[in-house]
């Protein structure tokens, strides 16, 4: 049994990582700060519960989730997993020329950073429906495992892959789109990208 | 880079194909000791499939960086005195 005076020393320090997975969840500041203090409240109040020397980032996060789903999903209408278009692997990838600048020795790390920006990023991610986005999140910004998102999301395993997969795909398409509105590509095609310059020697291309 | 590098034959589609079903579980860290390294070897060796999961390990490395957030001031100190910590 976990002692309730320990509870400020464990639990507090989890509190910009929530945070962060409390803005992208609401979209709003305000409604974020209000999630994690109700996310503290109920992780408080229910500490006693708490297996102590157990995952304590992966129960915070688990109050955390179900807190949002049960007040703040409720609130309006939002974007559902049977509204996302399924894509094929390397969406993004292949749209960016990242076939065509593979052999030219140009790195996978340029390529993001040239198309990409974070502010992108974000929004993408806030337009993804809940339980893609929750799983995307838990997944790539909080390091958490397959199982331990099950166990966070109340879901089995499968469930998670495939909200990992398809969120990933569908932030990609969304991604692609915001290149194509500010310019940076110019084509739904496949084809790629124009070139930039600089880029150094072409050599060893395949012809 | 040899001759032996850029053909491309049904062996090497058929591990590219399959490197990329795993691409997912692979960054993730979620597939078996074998899968690994059976996966590492075909990227050592396929320039192409190395540079699409370069590119999906950065997409995911950049999707990390950008939802970082730091604690709004008084977050904290609200939260400590609703729970009567301070």
């Amino acid at each position: 049994m976990a002692d309730q005076a320990k509870f400020a020393e464990m639990a507090m320090e989890h509190m910009p990582a929530l945070y962060g997975a409390a803005l992208r969840m609401t979209r709003k500041p305000a409604d974020a700060e209000d999630l994690v203090q109700e996310t503290y409240l109920r992780a408080y109040r229910g500490f006693g519960s708490f297996t102590e020397g157990t995952n304590l980032r992966a129960w915070l996060y688990r109050i955390l989730t179900n807190t949002f789903i049960n007040i703040y999903r409720a609130k309006k209408r939002r974007p559902q997993e049977s509204d996302v278009e399924d894509v094929e692997d390397l969406y993004l990838y292949r749209r960016l020329g990242g076939e065509s600048t593979a052999p030219t020795g140009r790195s996978p790390e340029d390529l993001v950073m040239e198309h990409i920006t974070e502010a992108e990023v974000k929004r993408a991610v806030e337009e993804l429906p809940d339980q893609f986005r929750i799983a995307v999140l838990l997944a790539d910004v909080e390091g958490f495992s397959y199982q331990e998102i099950a166990d966070i999301m109340e879901v089995p395993i499968g469930t998670v892959m495939s909200r990992i997969h398809r969120g990933r795909k569908a932030l990609q398409k969304a991604l692609f789109e915001f290149g194509k509105q500010r310019g940076l590509v110019d084509r739904g095609d496949g084809a790629p990208a124009p070139a930039t310059k600089g880029s150094g020697d072409r050599n060893g291309g395949a012809a | 880079m040899t001759e032996s590098e850029n053909s491309i034959g049904p062996a090497t589609i058929g591990k590219c194909r399959e490197a990329l079903m795993h691409i997912y579980t692979y960054l993730d860290g979620e597939v078996t000791q074998e899968v690994r390294v059976e996966i590492s070897r075909h990227l050592a060796d396929c320039q192409p499939c190395d540079h699409a999961f370069g590119f999906e390990a950065e997409l995911k490395a950049l999707v990390s960086r950008s939802c970082c957030e730091s604690v709004p001031p008084g977050l904290r100190e609200r939260i400590a005195s609703a729970l009567g910590l301070t």
